[in-house]
């Protein structure tokens, strides 16, 4: 699953630890998602989305979709 | 810059103190065994009713042992389940299947003495400790 956490992040001006801490997840886990590693629970996602006040689709994208 | 608020629930001193409350229980586990296995020669002469009573604590430090281990691995976040539940799967199977071939290497007359428990335990721990390793490298 593809996503645009780090470009959000980046556009924040937000390292992963801050990010981390906000979503209550280790740095590893931002990293490896951020990297397409790791593909994050739905309850994650949804935090991410309300973090970031984006609809889940506009942060996340599902690979089979393309 | 605009920094993000961090979470209300203090994850990180949360998964701190889950982990510090398990080494406390992994202490009070592997002291009480050791009591339990050498207090009887060393200590108190083979009695019975000490030695039951010292096997109770022993079971009662285990299960507390389990309930910590069960908490902090329920506060870790998804990616630290993930690498848990993997080390897990690697360390049951490989106890499984070395387990019994080591069982019946003594059966079948291929090894001159008894195999011991322990053996298997460490060989456990090894592959746990490799199964972390291993899957903290690949979501690094």
């Amino acid at each position: 699953m593809k996503n645009r956490l780090k470009v959000l992040r980046a556009e924040r001006d937000w390292t992963q630890a801050q990010l981390a801490d906000a979503l209550e997840v280790s740095r590893q886990t931002i990293n490896a998602i951020e990297t397409g590693k790791f593909d994050p629970s739905l309850p994650l996602a949804f935090k991410v989305s309300r973090l970031f006040s984006l609809a889940i689709e506009a942060i996340f994208e599902d690979d089979e979709s393309e | 810059m605009n920094t993000p608020t961090a979470g209300p629930g203090n994850w990180n001193d949360r998964l701190k103190k889950n982990s510090i409350r398990l080494g406390y229980w992994t202490a009070a586990w592997v002291g009480t065994l050791a009591i339990a296995a050498f207090g009887p020669k060393f200590i108190w002469d083979y009695n019975h009713y000490i030695s039951v009573l010292a096997l109770i604590v022993n079971l009662a430090m285990g299960a507390g042992w389990i309930l910590a281990n069960k908490q902090n691995l329920r506060d870790m976040d998804g990616l630290q389940q993930k690498i848990q539940l993997e080390a897990t799967a690697l360390a049951l199977g490989v106890g499984i299947v070395a387990g019994l071939s080591y069982e019946l290497l003594e059966d079948v007359h291929l090894i001159g003495f008894q195999p011991e428990i322990s053996h298997l335990v460490i060989v456990m721990s090894l592959s746990y400790a490799i199964g972390l390793f291993t899957g903290n490298r690949r979501y690094q």
